[in-house]
């Protein structure tokens, strides 16, 4: 698999063009097709950004590192002409009039976007199976769902088609495809990269981040989308920094959190082994592991799945048949054309989520769902500060177990639901996190989550980049 | 009918004058192309975010400082989810947050006073003011099977001003409200134009036995577009609940639309199927931190309230606390009287002009005010002249009647039209010594003590003199005369 830097030398020393890269990767989409990793593939608009680098860089005028690098984007993020279906019915014939400013920001920096990848619709999901462009496939093993709902980038990057890739995390949705992908996927602190243009699921849970084959790339790709936008008032003010400046640091001297929640019943014991295996080779490197606790953990789930689809509930209000998108062609009355383009547009766990979400949100039920999920949200965040106070990082699995068996989103979606045990904390309080391949267990990757502290994402990638390391 | 006690509350909407709407840059204009001034944030599209104007905020913040609020500096927005085809998102945008915990307008806790006809003061308090975004327009007329919907008005921003439950009758519903429009254009927050929609006025109304008694059942109407019609539609739903009390049933609680034709109050929707708005903290932006130093700002450069000026007319240029409260109601009006005023000899006569024969005519122009011809130096000139004798006030009204028509410096008019009263004696003497000899009858029954004929004297000298003469020194010569 190729890596963003190996690449970015190739285009410099002109072992290779921009377009040849281009074709390369859509060469490589067309011969990946049976994985459905893609909803739509940009050849035309790729191959003419493609060449707009090779121009610029003959002229002297390349624009870093990024400069013709193909990437591949979720498709729930706008990118101006294109299609941008959020993987649902309800937008297939949706075109996006605008940019967002991840996408912006990434093309800006001249990379070609080859394609806009499939996902669980409207990125509710943990299997990339609701997408109504069909799942997607996992390269590793087809028998397993590739986790979602960025499963479609998070493939797009392990059956190399792209070096690179952006998804979107809302409880999990980049680290865990990660995991189940053999791949690394960061999500970065809530407010570090623009979220305008991206289709909300729930606007205080979502951010965008990076898929890569190596931490270094992710970094790379932090450093082009991050930094405040006058279009997203929740963006940091902070200023943007060289996320990969501290790769080679090591873990000498860390303090390495490891939340006893996290490690106790519910974990596979393989998985568990690979995990501690690792944590003891960084012990080995010089860092200290300190068991810390999370008290309020045990309510992340459905602290979370409450919060997501009361936001959901109203986000997806909009899609209603009026403006753009999916409108039922039997609606006679203005309530059959919301309940039937509606019912006929979203599909089943979209439904199930707007029904969840609207139902926490009425009156009478307010206080003992919304309300309270509000104080857990805070709980869990005092939860986190408390344990940062003692350690650097914090150690924990990305997921539960292997990747899930293809299916039981239908068959059992509590099982699904709870393969975010791990990841939807991070969202709650706002955390940084990166899921990093560690080891192996039933031939398969296995994930390892790092937990951040706010706005640290140097030092996080940094103890991600020792991972990496440590796990060849 | 039983005598009851009626407790008010009102809600204004009122749309703030920026140029741009609240959360996108989009320009504000209306009565132009459908969907010409549209962007991603305000059609709601996929992706789309809103950002706060901050001069929306500054309005807002304005308004409540006229309004004696506190401001909060750590305002929230929230969202009011209802499903309409003119509300592209599926939400608006507000400010009012449900549970208390949400609940954080920009601006809560002020007052208002209001005098009422009696001279009496009031206070009426302001529960809140909070800001959100107005909806687009569905047009049903262009097609016989379609709707069309116009953005233009999507995202304007708003401000909704609550008042308590303080007024206590119809009559002290409509100055409050005439405040509030008078504090809207004072702080030129708002154009606050009631007929073209700018502003607009919900009541709600309760009865009860006493004044000590608990609060009634109440009904609000919505949506009153005049004063005239929030003071029916409040009569007409108090006589209404009345009835109902005195047959023993009780009011049911209601929103409310006032027919003006039918002088009715209809129901539009009973409190069962209120609706469920699943207020939430809106998550696409971070709360309205605000500077204290910013709202120190805009307090330094609040413009003179109406309260502050109607004194200061009555300190400055000795007119009465009624006249006072005629020339301030209407801002623009107040300004032209306080041009006028500043070389002016005498306040109190000019501001009888203004208020009799300047407002009466104003009323006339189409345009108002703005169309007026007058400069309001030249009021102050004509009312300067009358003060040093130079015409008396009946010419002065001759004068007046030609400066309306031609916006003419009226000292040019006097040299002109030589308009210049005589106050040479002798001269009078002579036309009134002249008038008498015209009317010797008459002047033989004056001087044999019949009063009332003095008048006619006066006018045919008047009249002779062409107005000229001064109607003082002409009274003082017909008694000389009849003594000799
Ligand atoms: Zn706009």
């Amino acid at each position: 698999m190729e890596t963003i830097k190996n690449l970015s030398a190739k285009l410099a020393s002109g072992e290779t063009s921009a377009v040849a890269l281009a074709q390369d990767s859509l060469a490589k989409i067309e011969a990946t097709k049976n994985l459905n990793a893609y909803i739509s593939v940009l050849n035309e608009r790729a191959l003419a950004k493609a060449a707009e680098s090779d121009k610029r860089r003959a002229e002297g005028k390349s624009l870093g590192v990024l400069d013709g690098i193909p990437v591949a984007v979720k498709d729930n993020m706008c990118l101006e002409g294109t299609r941008t279906t959020a993987a649902s019915k309800i937008l297939d014939n949706f075109v996006a009039p605008y940019t967002a400013t991840a996408i912006e920001k990434l093309e800006a920096a001249g990379a070609v976007i080859v394609g806009k990848t499939n996902m669980d619709e409207f990125a509710m999901g943990s299997s990339s199976e609701t997408s109504y462009y069909g799942p997607v496939k996992n390269p590793l093993d087809e028998t397993r769902v590739p986790g979602g709902s960025s499963g479609g980038s998070a493939v797009a990057v392990a059956s190399g088609t792209v070096a690179c890739a952006l998804g979107s995390d809302t409880g999990g949705s980049i680290r865990q495809p990660a995991a189940c992908t053999g791949v690394v996927g960061l999500k970065p602190t809530y407010g570090r990269v623009s979220r305008y243009g991206l289709l909300a699921y729930a606007s205080s849970l979502d951010q965008i981040g990076p898929f890569g084959t190596t931490v270094a790339d992710c970094a790379t790709l932090l450093n082009a989308i991050c930094g405040i936008d006058p279009h997203d008032n929740t963006t940091s003010t902070r200023e943007p920094e060289d996320f990969g400046a501290k790769l080679d640091a090591g873990v000498k001297g860390k303090v390495i959190g490891v939340p006893k929640e996290y490690f106790a019943d519910g974990l596979d014991p393989e998985c568990k082994a690979a995990i501690e295996n690792m944590l003891k080779k960084m012990e080995a490197e010089g860092a200290t592991l300190k068991e810390v606790s999370l008290p309020h953990i045990g309510f992340a789930v459905s602290s979370y799945y409450i919060i997501a689809t009361a936001e959901a509930s109203s986000n997806l209000s909009r899609y209603d048949g009026v403006r753009y998108g999916y409108r039922s062609k039997e609606a006679r009355k203005l309530f059959d054309l919301y309940a039937k383009s509606r019912s006929e547009g979203f599909g089943k766990e979209v439904q199930r989520r707007i029904l969840l979400g609207s139902y926490v949100l009425s009156a009478g039920f307010y206080d003992a769902y919304y309300v309270q999920a509000q104080k857990v949200r805070r709980l869990i965040t005092d939860d986190f500060n408390k344990a940062f106070e003692s350690v650097d990082v914090i150690a924990s699995p990305t997921m539960p177990g292997l990747p899930l068996k293809c299916g039981m989103n239908e068959s059992d979606p509590m099982a699904v639901y709870l393969s975010d045990i791990y990841t939807v904390s991070l969202n709650l309080s706002g955390l940084p996190g990166v899921s990093v391949p560690c080891g192996m267990a039933g031939g398969l990757p296995v994930g390892l989550q790092w937990i951040g502290k706010p706005f640290q994402e140097t030092d996080l990638l940094s103890v991600a980049a020792a991972t990496e390391k440590l796990a060849k | 009918m039983s005598n009851y006690c009626p407790v008010i509350g009102l809600e204004i909407h009122c749309q703030l004058a920026t140029k741009t709407k609240m959360f996108c840059g989009c320009e504000i204009e209306v009565n132009t192309t459908p969907n010409k001034h549209v962007c991603p944030v305000c059609l709601g599209m996929p992706g789309a975010m809103p950002v706060p104007n901050k001069k929306a905020v500054e309005y807002a913040i304005r308004l409540g400082l006229a309004l004696n609020c506190e401001i909060d500096l750590n305002a929230m927005w929230t969202r009011k989810n209802y499903f309409y085809p003119d509300l592209p998102k599926g939400y608006q945008i507000t400010q009012t947050g449900g549970l208390p915990v949400y609940d954080h307008p920009i601006c809560k806790n002020g007052w208002l006073e209001i005098v009422k006809e009696d001279g009496t003061k009031k206070r009426v308090g302001i529960t809140r003011i909070h800001m959100e975004e107005d909806a687009g327009k569905l047009i049903h007329d262009m097609s016989p099977t379609e709707s069309h919907f116009d953005a233009n008005r999507c995202g304007t921003p708003l401000c909704e001003i609550v008042t308590e439950p303080d007024i206590r009758s119809p009559e002290e519903a409509v100055l409050v409200l005439k405040k509030i429009k008078q504090t809207l254009e004072y702080t030129r927050v708002s154009n606050a134009n009631m007929e073209n929609g700018n502003m607009r006025c919900d009541g709600n109304i309760s009865l009860r036995k006493s004044e000590d008694a608990p609060f009634g059942i109440r009904a609000e109407i919505k949506n009153l577009n005049s004063f005239t019609n929030l003071e029916k539609a409040l009569y007409c739903e108090m006589n209404l609940q009345a009835s109902t009390l005195d047959a023993g049933k009780e009011v049911e609680q209601c929103t409310k639309r006032y027919d003006p034709n039918a002088d009715k109050t209809i129901v539009i929707r009973s409190k069962e199927d209120a609706h469920d708005y699943k207020y939430f903290p809106e998550p696409d932006m971070v709360r309205l931190v605000t500077d204290p130093a910013f709202v120190e700002e805009i307090r330094r450069t609040l413009p003179e309230l109406p309260d502050a000026r109607r004194k200061r007319f009555m300190d400055d240029f000795g007119v009465s606390e009624y006249d006072a409260m005629v020339l301030t109601e209407d801002r623009d009006v107040s300004e032209w009287y306080d041009t006028a005023a500043k070389n002016c000899k005498n306040g109190k006569v000019l501001a009888n002009w203004v208020i009799t024969e300047l407002l009466a005519k104003v009323k006339e122009l189409e345009g108002g005010l703005s169309a007026l011809k007058i400069k309001p130096e030249d009021l102050c000139k004509l009312v300067n002249l009358i003060a040093d004798n130079t015409i008396n006030g009946k010419i002065a009204k001759t004068v007046f009647a030609e400066m309306f028509e031609t916006g003419k410096d009226p000292e040019a008019i006097v040299k002109e039209k030589g308009l210049v009263q005589v106050t040479d004696t002798g001269a009078i003497e002579e036309v009134v010594r002249a008038v008498c000899a015209e009317n010797a009858a008459q002047f033989a029954e004056f001087k044999a003590g019949k009063v009332a004929l003095k008048g006619f004297l006066v006018g045919m000298t008047m009249r002779k003199s062409g107005g000229k003469a001064n109607p003082g020194l002409v009274n003082q010569i017909l008694d000389k005369l009849a003594k000799e």
